[in-house]
């Protein structure tokens, strides 16, 4: 049957966790003025884990995502990053800004600098290395995305998936703990989408604990550690990626056909 | 009617014009450099939380920018002198400036703050930047390449503003202009000398703002350089059109349109097709 | 003699805003014929006629008024005609207000797409009946905003012609100071009548921008 509110007691097999869970969302309430866009909802990240977040354009994927980075704040509930306490009012946003990083679906470079520079701007200021050294760091996540030879040229040169893959290695420079991406292909041609997926699929290889609010079904079945269906501010489904080929609910099974 | 005009007796006076174009230059680029520095905070305040400070300055701007710049200099100077505050002219018309342009540049700035998105403001805070390296390298840099031309305008014209000192006998091109005509009775020769020397300045200050312009945003030059650099790639890998045939006669090139023939039925859907 | 600012004083100021909306309105007026004379020049298909436009725009905004003043004044003056100082303002501020008006609607008109210039050629329209029936109108919408901001600048700029004796608001209030010596009230009185004439106007402009950056988007 349908497991709403309470993954815990879902009857699909989940990974053994081996680690305490670094990122903790615990029912958590969310309400734009009149409309509640969050209703308790809950769910756990392990060390590691790569998590997809799918659902119709309303379920309130991107808002839960936004509330971990306080992006957003949560009317009720806690949320818990790697120890630090997100929904307490006097959280240490650097603190926690260091330990999270987010790649947004429309990139968000500063336009007014260089590649290079975009990603080593919060090097030199936030973690104040010397320009030396955060140009090596910054060069190394550029060839991490495979983007180092064009760290001289500004993001109006460079094409949409190029752009993203520069926000990518920007987050990536600070060796967040977590990283988070809403929707980072959803403003991309098909053929641009390939590469930034290819580099998230590198990253979850090489460890990253990552959350994706994303409708790209085929690279989360494949990639996902587990998938979490949410519709209409709750956790609807939640489990390993065959879990698209056996939806259990309706709605899942009516959100399926519609996105094929 | 006297229709001649005598430049010749201004030619002796040349040095003095000089000096009172230097003057004004020098009046202005300092009144521009101090009121804009002051037009940043403005701009940023005014969108303060503190609801005193952002209304007190939304009432300076509107002041400065309803009343005339010679009432202004007038308020500062004679009205600061009824105070016992007295002040050499050329100080009192560089502060008269400072708050004027300050005024200006608060408008001109804010609406280039306004204008960056708010995307790359989170973007910002999410590297963990604090504040105001925000404002610095997220919303002014930008801001200041976007609204750069309304900024050089605003020179041009506190520099033509800067002609009302000479009513507080402040030293610039203009009180020269009427101490010179006053000692050679040729008024009209002199106010087109100063003219021209005004129109010269002018030139000169957009010369130099541009090229300050193309110094300091080196983005405009990085991709100026790049386009250039494709287009003459492009140009050099242009096909050449095949030579005439030994004959001499070039076959003419006529397209043979491609029919499809049946379309065989698709059995197997490829990928996620969007 | 400091004297107080007793009630007649307000009243000759009060006179004097009389003097500053007639020569504001005679060179916004007649600035504006000059105006749209210099906008089609500038629009020209014949290309002296178009640089003697953008030579005159660019003289003109190039100078300060006061010393365009000066010129106009000293000038007519020196051929003898010995003109009144309304007539010497006006005059100047006309200049002044043809070249800044010529250059903001030239602006608009340039700011009209294309397709319009092509559609109304295909209707076979004359280039004078396309500006007149399709193209002026819809710029005049978007050229409300800054001529009326150009107002206020020419409010403002009318204190320059008490600098040639004309009395306005400014002169007024030169002359009261000077014989009350009371600067910091007077002038301030003075800038207040200034405000009241152009904080409606400015925010009368503001609110039509808005409107059309609304309607734009």
């Amino acid at each position: 049957m349908s497991a709403i509110a309470n993954p815990a007691s879902a009857a699909v097999s989940a990974p053994a966790a081996i680690v305490a869970p670094i990122i903790k969302v615990d029912q958590i309430t969310k309400s734009f003025g009149a409309n509640q866009v969050l209703k308790g909802v809950s769910f756990e990240v392990a060390r590691g884990e790569m998590i997809a977040i799918i659902g119709a354009s309303g379920s309130g994927k991107s808002t839960a995502l936004r509330c971990i980075d306080r992006l957003e704040t949560i009317d009720s509930g806690a949320i818990e990053v790697a120890g630090i306490r997100v929904d307490d009012p006097a959280v240490d946003l650097h603190l926690l800004r260091r330990e999270v990083g987010i790649v947004f679906q429309s990139y968000n470079l500063f336009p007014h600098l260089n590649v290079l520079e975009n990603v080593m701007l919060a090097l030199r200021h936030v973690k104040n290395q010397s320009k030396s050294e955060a140009q090596k760091v910054a060069l190394a996540a550029l060839a991490q995305v495979g983007l180092d030879e064009k760290a001289g040229a500004y993001p109006e040169q460079l094409s949409g998936g190029q752009q993203q893959r520069v926000a990518i290695a920007r987050s990536l420079a600070m060796a967040p703990k977590v990283m988070l991406f809403d929707e980072v292909t959803s403003a991309l041609d098909p053929q641009l989408t390939g590469e930034v997926l290819r580099v998230m699929e590198d990253l979850a290889a090489g460890g990253m604990t990552m959350i994706l609010v994303t409708h790209e079904m085929n690279f989360a079945k494949r990639v996902a550690d587990r998938i979490i269906y949410m519709h209409q501010g709750r956790v609807w489904e939640v489990g390993p990626g065959d879990m698209l080929d056996n939806p259990q609910t309706p709605e899942l099974k009516a959100f399926l056909a519609a996105d094929l | 009617m006297n229709f001649s005009l005598d430049f010749s007796s201004l030619a002796p006076y040349w040095p003095v014009f000089l000096r009172g174009a230097w003057l004004t230059l020098k009046m202005t680029t300092v009144a521009v450099v101090v009121g804009v520095c002051i037009g940043v905070v403005i701009a940023f305040a005014k969108s303060s939380r503190n609801l005193l400070v952002a209304r007190a300055c939304g009432a300076y701007i509107e002041a400065v920018r309803n009343t005339p710049f010679l009432v202004q200099i007038f308020l500062l100077y004679f009205g600061l002198a009824s105070l016992g505050v007295h002040m050499p002219t050329f100080a009192a018309a560089v502060l008269a400036m400072i708050i004027n342009i300050a005024a200006y540049a608060a408008e001109i700035i804010r609406a280039g703050i306004d204008s960056v998105p708010r995307g790359q403001i989170e973007a910002a805070e999410c590297l963990g930047l604090s504040t105001w390296r925000i404002r610095w390298h997220v919303m002014l840099q930008p801001a200041i390449e976007r609204v750069y031309p309304a900024l050089t305008s605003q020179f041009l014209l506190m520099m033509q503003a800067s002609a009302m000192a000479s009513q507080i006998s402040a030293e610039e091109l203009t009180a020269i202009a009427n101490t010179v005509q006053s000692d050679t009775f040729r008024s009209l020769e002199t106010y087109i000398v100063v003219a021209a020397l005004y129109l010269v300045l002018s030139v000169l200050v957009k010369l130099l703002a541009y090229g300050v312009g193309e110094y300091i945003f080196k983005r405009r030059r990085t991709i100026r350089r790049a386009a250039l650099l494709a287009r003459r790639s492009a140009h050099a890998t242009l096909p050449h059109l095949p030579m005439a045939s030994a004959a001499g006669a070039l076959t003419p090139m006529s397209h043979v349109p491609f029919i499809h023939g049946v379309s065989k039925p698709r059995d197997v859907v490829e990928g996620s097709v969007s | 003699m400091i004297g107080s600012f007793s009630w007649t004083h307000l009243w000759y100021l009060v006179d004097s805003i009389w003097w500053t909306v007639v020569l504001s309105l005679l060179a916004f007026v007649l600035g504006s014929i000059g105006g749209f004379g210099v906008m089609l020049a500038r629009i020209s298909t014949r290309t002296w006629l178009r640089n003697m436009a953008l030579l005159y725009i660019e003289c003109i905004q190039g100078i300060p008024l006061l010393i365009l003043l000066f010129i106009v004044y000293f000038g007519l003056s020196v051929y003898g005609f010995a003109l009144p100082a309304l007539v010497a303002a006006g005059i100047a501020m006309m200049v002044y207000t043809s070249a800044y008006l010529g250059d903001i609607w030239r602006g608009c008109v340039e700011a009209m797409p294309k397709p319009q210039w092509e559609a109304s050629e295909c209707l076979s329209l004359t280039r004078w009946q396309t500006l007149r029936l399709v193209i002026i109108p819809q710029a005049t919408r978007l050229s409300l905003p800054p001529t009326i901001g150009f107002l206020v600048q020419l409010i403002k700029m009318t204190s320059l012609a008490s600098v040639i004796g004309f009395v306005e608001l400014t002169r007024a209030g030169q002359i009261i100071n000077n014989s009350i010596f009371q600067p910091f009230l007077v002038f301030t009185v003075v800038g207040t009548f200034y405000f009241l004439l152009c904080y409606p106007l400015s925010r009368w402009s503001a609110s039509m921008e808005r409107k059309l950056n609304v309607s734009n988007r």
